[in-house]
């Protein structure tokens, strides 16, 4: 909005006058725009902080492109140069447009109503009226009216001692009224309350921290760094302010929709979750379920996911045991078709590894080949290739759970050539060619996956939007609008002016003036002259 | 009644309710054709057809509709839907005394047909408000009817439709009736044949209150929204015809007045702005950071909604900006409209796989294991 009153032409004015044409309403507009048009490419190139893996996966398919899009920042677009680049420059041109603002308003908030034009006629609403009642009491009705209806009035007389004779003049008495003073003050807050906000998520985004960690049902987690899977802390975190809290999930719950058009949906999932929040706290418990997380002192748990996790036993070739446990499957599609790997590195003579696929309902077809056909866990069977070597473990270099390096590895033999397959159904042991052992499947444990973060600064932002609703609400329904009534004598009558103009567009000024005029009219109301 | 029954009552009622828009569209259709040989020349019109239109309107737009013609005869010159005059006062907008009687005539044919369209539009809202009660009840548990696309669909033309309703007297506007009746005509049909999804009960990522509160809020202001971006597509329609000097007769010529659908477009933006910013700044990031343990993660859709957000308070300020009044304005309300629409309906189909809120796919609702 322009300044209400023109710089004057001091070295001083002129500078602030500058300043106020680098953070106008068009620099700032043009950088809303630029803002709204480079945060697209967040939404179509894979972010690294939304999701590290999809970046990889495109980096995968793109290599021509990815040396480009890195240099260009495409893949963390909301932290890039350019990204911050246009809301600082947005900030600075907040602030700049802020604080002459600020002072103008100050200077708006203590004036008062300026006095009648000449000719109120000129304005956008004038109504003209008699009224029987002498000019000094018109004028204290029009006082009382303005009041009314919350306008801060001014009365000016004309003649010095004009309250109880009407004046000779033919310029009469007037009372000036404005109201609207807080449409302004909206508009301040709103644009005050979003560098609030900002502070508040760069706050939250510099020392917070986000985690996630896969829990066996049946097993525990305590709130250190070496525990998580993935783990991003914000550049200002310190892991000493880890929470030192601890859980366990005792049990999970899914139910799955078993009938109709949506069969398979997921329709209820909880965990059972007792925890201290500091090892010498009270055991509490909390049903912990989307949409209802777990607060703790200095975090809050998540539950953002879950899957399965076969239990299986492999004996070696000694007949010793190698590996019993449970092994976390990662689902790989609506029907819990899941993903998993089994490294047993004790085994003897050789080293044994198992890849596959944990079907909790199992069917075949000769076009698909095993499947699951249902998510719940009604007939699971491990569908498997066995391997034998040497797993590269000992080479010192970190290894994912979920992929076992084939490079000293080969598959068994099958009794009619190819790769030797296990289809293991719940509760059998099949045994491994050539006496390299044997591998049962034991149970079906479920495991969560929990996400663990802390978000400080939360509340200020969420402050800061909430402040910044209301500043907008006022901003855009308060209406900043200027009434005067004049008052004059003529002919032994009493003539009333009134005029009104409003200070923002849209409103409905016609109304209000209307309004003001029929309860500045005689009682009972007469007509309009 | 049983689930299923109110599914199948929720399905007919939507099918009859499309078939209505279809009637209620086609008699908008039948008013604007035969008002074709009305002629509208009023002076007021051509007076503020004027290039300087849009800069009055935002400088003084009460004094452009005094109250008195607004609230007597609300400009039936100008709006072949309004009542006939009373002809208490002269008034400028009136036609010369020669042609009055002919005028008449077409007029209370125009009138008919125009007053045919409103009630067919009712008729069609209340099939379509019965269509989303009932698909509510035909989920098992009953549920909030809007889960899933094709809901949120149908829920939100439900809402355009009573936002273009409850407003047409106050704001005289049924010029807007043939652009609300064929959009959600075009709209509900996509919604049956593309996103159509038998009722069901909700995914547990939905199931919680802020389904209501968010999604209530992101409704409403796609309402106001879409009205008010039709408005704006009828401002940059008209004051294109005034440009190139057609003002004769026809649809955009019996258009309101430039300053007229600026101001509806500007109220009813000013109206979802603050709605909007409840929805996708507030309640959104509450639930996300209730269900996700992030109230900002830069999904796509947070994303659109970002885009959406900083499009409209672009138009908020290019209508307070000089030299980006009147058409530029609409040019980003529209532009504004169509992030809106991208958000909804690009992002579930476009980035399905990587975004949170992607409930088109059937079976899968949220991402990876929750769902």
């Amino acid at each position: 909005m322009p300044p209400s009153t023109p710089p004057a032409l001091t070295p001083v004015e002129l500078t602030r006058w500058a300043w106020r044409q680098l953070t106008s309403m068009r620099t700032a507009l043009v950088l809303l725009l630029l803002l709204a048009l480079a945060a697209v490419p967040g939404s179509v190139v894979p972010q690294r902080d939304v999701d590290a893996l999809a970046v990889g996966q495109w980096q995968d398919q793109h290599p021509t492109l990815t040396p480009i899009y890195e240099a260009l920042g495409l893949f963390s677009v909301y932290e890039s140069v350019w990204f911050s680049a246009i809301y600082i420059l947005l900030m600075v041109s907040v602030v700049g447009c802020f604080i002459p603002r600020l002072r103008i308003y100050w200077r708006g908030m203590r004036s008062r109503p300026p006095p009648a034009p000449r000719h109120l006629s000129r304005l956008p609403e004038f109504r003209t009226l008699e009224v029987a009642v002498p000019p000094a009491e018109a004028l204290e009705r029009a006082r009382s009216v303005l009041r009314g209806k919350r306008y801060r009035v001014e009365v000016s007389m004309v003649a010095e001692d004009g309250a109880q004779r009407p004046s000779r003049s033919t310029a009469g008495s007037s009372v000036a009224g404005e109201r609207g003073y807080l449409r302004e003050a909206g508009n301040l807050l709103f644009h005050a309350s979003l560098l609030l906000v900002l502070v508040g998520f760069a706050w939250g985004n510099l020392s917070g921290y986000k985690g996630g960690v896969i829990v066996v049902s049946g097993q525990g987690f305590s709130n250190s760094l070496s525990q998580y899977d993935d783990f991003a802390p914000g550049s200002l975190f310190d892991p000493d302010d880890l929470a030192p809290f601890n859980l366990d999930i005792e049990d999970f719950d899914v139910t799955f929709l078993r009938g109709g058009p949506q069969a398979g949906m997921p329709t209820d999932f909880a965990a059972d979750v007792s925890y201290r929040e500091r090892p010498d706290a009270p055991l509490r418990r909390h049903e912990l379920a989307v949409n209802h997380p777990l607060s703790v002192e200095g975090g809050d748990v998540y539950l953002v996911g879950h899957g399965y996790a076969p239990r299986v036993t492999v004996r070696d070739g000694a007949g010793d045991v190698a590996y019993k446990g449970p092994v976390v499957f990662l689902p790989q599609d609506p029907s819990f078709a899941s993903f998993g790997v089994i490294k047993v590195p004790d085994a003897l003579p050789e080293q044994l590894g198992f890849e596959g696929l944990f079907l909790p309902t199992y069917g075949f077809s000769m076009e698909t080949g095993p499947v699951s056909q249902f998510p719940d866990a009604l007939d699971p069977v491990l569908s498997m290739l066995p391997y034998r070597g040497d797993l590269g473990l000992d080479t010192g270099e970190p290894q994912s759970v979920y992929d076992l390096d084939k490079a000293e590895l080969e598959t068994f033999p099958g009794p009619s050539g190819g790769d030797f397959r296990l289809d293991i159904a719940l509760g059998q042991t099949k045994t491994l060619p050539g006496g390299a052992g044997t591998i049962s499947f034991d149970g079906v444990d479920r495991w969560v996956k929990l996400q663990v973060s802390r978000t400080p600064g939360k509340w200020l932002a969420l402050g800061g939007v909430v402040l910044a609703l209301l500043g907008l609400l006022g901003s855009l329904f308060i209406r900043p609008r200027r009434a005067w009534v004049r008052v004059s004598s003529r002919d032994g009558r009493t003539l009333v002016e009134l005029a009104g103009l409003d200070r923002s567009p849209g409103g409905d000024l016609a109304e209000e003036i209307d309004e003001i005029e029929s309860r500045l009219q005689d009682e009972p109301s007469e007509g309009r002259t | 009644m049983t689930a299923a029954d109110f599914a199948g009552i929720s399905n007919t009622a939507i099918a009859f309710a499309s078939i209505v828009y279809v009637l209620a569209f086609m008699s908008h259709l039948a008013e604007w054709a035969s008002s074709r040989g009305v002629a509208v020349g009023s002076p007021r019109e051509v007076q503020a057809a004027g290039a300087d239109a849009p800069e009055r309107t935002a400088s003084a737009p009460a004094s452009l509709v005094p109250r008195s013609a607004r609230q007597t005869r609300p400009a039936s010159a100008v709006l072949p839907g309004a009542p006939a005059p009373t002809g208490t006062d002269a008034d400028p907008v009136e036609v010369d005394d020669g042609t009055q009687r002919d005028v008449g005539a077409a007029r209370v044919r125009v009138e008919r047909f125009g007053a045919i369209g409103v009630a067919l539009t009712v008729s069609a809202g209340f099939l379509h408000a019965v269509g989303v009660v009932t698909r509510g009840l035909g989920a098992e548990p009953a549920r909030v009817p809007w889960g899933n696309m094709y809901e949120f669909s149908v829920a939100g033309t439900l809402g355009v439709t009573a936002f273009y309703l409850f407003l047409l007297r106050k704001y005289q506007l049924r010029w807007l009736g043939p652009l609300v009746t064929g959009f959600n005509v075009v709209v509900l049909m996509l919604a049956v044949l593309i996103l159509y999804e038998p009722a069901g009960p909700l995914v547990p990522a939905l199931d919680s209150y802020w389904l209501v509160i968010h999604v209530v809020a992101a409704i409403i202001a796609t309402g106001a929204f879409t009205v008010g971006g039709m408005a704006s597509l009828l401002f940059l329609v008209k004051e294109r015809a005034q440009a190139r000097g057609r003002t004769g007769s026809g649809y955009v010529a019996r258009l309101p007045e430039l300053a007229v659908l600026d101001r509806v477009a500007y109220r009813m933006h000013a109206f979802g702005f603050p709605i909007w910013t409840f929805a996708a700044l507030i309640a959104g990031p509450i639930w996300a950071e209730h269900a996700w343990g992030r109230y900002w993660g830069w999904d796509p859709k947070e994303v659109w909604a970002f885009i959406t957000w900083v499009a409209y308070a672009a138009y908020l300020h290019a209508r307070a900006t000089a030299g980006w009044k009147g058409r530029s304005a609409a040019i980003i309300a529209l532009v504004a409209l169509a992030t809106l629409l991208f958000n909804f309906v690009g992002i579930n189909f476009f980035f399905g796989a990587s975004s949170q809120h992607s409930y088109a796919a059937g079976l899968v609702a949220a991402h990876s294991g929750l769902g």
